[in-house]
């Protein structure tokens, strides 16, 4: 148990996180992190050793995640498999540059808590995609296979990700005096 | 002579240097040449060190302490697994 419980100290943080982020419900979390690690002791002979371990503990945590978002369909959750609106019509309406060192403005909880909240008013089909490639670094082609997407819809909900964010995060962190002007 | 659409739909490579040389080249002159596709690529660049940069919490005491609980209690129920080696690889 020794070996095992320091992996499960070294990594439950994240695993935390991320089971919080996409379920955004803090019981669903506690159930993801535990399903996680007891999963993950009871197969730990299945465990090919050819990706990292940490990759392998996300798949579980994110196929656990999920399962708990589809439990809750019938409520307003917009399920992670509707139709994506691919138009063009892309968010980018702040057009500021920032301050130099905008996360100095704010203490680290702060900006915990605005890059939280931030991530939460994705919808679950674009904050599952970011947080997959840009929290946790998978590549397109691991987010892609373990959403079980293509991998133009990874690209697609990726960008439309990043772009809301950008717009969130530009609201907070634009130098004064820039506002936004009119673009495309 | 790429327009704002374009870059934007090419903005994911573009950051993520995903391109070829050709490809990446053009992009960099249309973002060099358009102010605003400079800013919202210098900002989405941001926005995504922000987030990478972003340290996650402990795990709530309780919440530990009752994760520890869980797993004791399954090795308890079926006795240690010989893999755990190979976890630490």
């Amino acid at each position: 148990m020794s070996a095992f419980s320091d992996l499960v100290t070294h990594y439950d943080r994240r695993i935390f996180r991320m089971a919080k982020q996409i379920t955004q419900n803090d019981d669903d979390a506690e159930d993801v992190l535990q399903e996680t690690f007891l999963k993950a002791y009871s197969h730990l002979d299945d465990f090919q050793g050819n990706s990292k371990f940490y990759t392998w503990l996300v798949r579980i945590a994110v196929n656990e995640a999920l399962m708990k978002l589809r439990k809750r369909r019938s409520d307003k959750t917009v399920p992670l498999d509707e139709p994506i609106d691919t138009g063009e019509d892309e968010v980018v309406r702040e057009i500021a540059v920032w301050d130099e060192n905008p996360e100095q403005q704010y203490s680290r909880e702060e900006l915990g808590a605005l890059l939280d909240e931030a991530i939460q008013s994705l919808k679950p089909a674009y904050r599952t995609v970011f947080i997959l490639r840009d929290i946790e670094e998978m590549s397109i082609e691991e987010t892609a296979d373990l959403l079980k997407l293509s991998i133009s819809a990874v690209k697609s909900r990726l960008l439309r990700a990043r772009l809301q964010l950008r717009e969130k995060l530009t609201r907070l962190f634009k130098r004064k005096g820039d506002d936004a002007f009119a673009y495309l | 002579m790429l327009t704002c659409k374009q870059f934007l739909s090419e903005l994911n490579d573009y950051l993520d240097d995903t391109l070829d040389p050709q490809t990446r080249s053009e992009l960099t002159r249309h973002v060099n040449e358009c102010p605003n596709c400079w800013v919202v690529c210098n900002t989405t660049e941001k926005t995504l060190k922000v987030f990478k940069g972003m340290e996650a919490k402990a795990v709530p005491p309780d919440i530990e302490h009752r994760l520890m609980a869980a797993l004791e209690k399954r090795i308890a129920d079926r006795g240690p697994i010989c893999g755990q080696k190979k976890a630490e690889a």
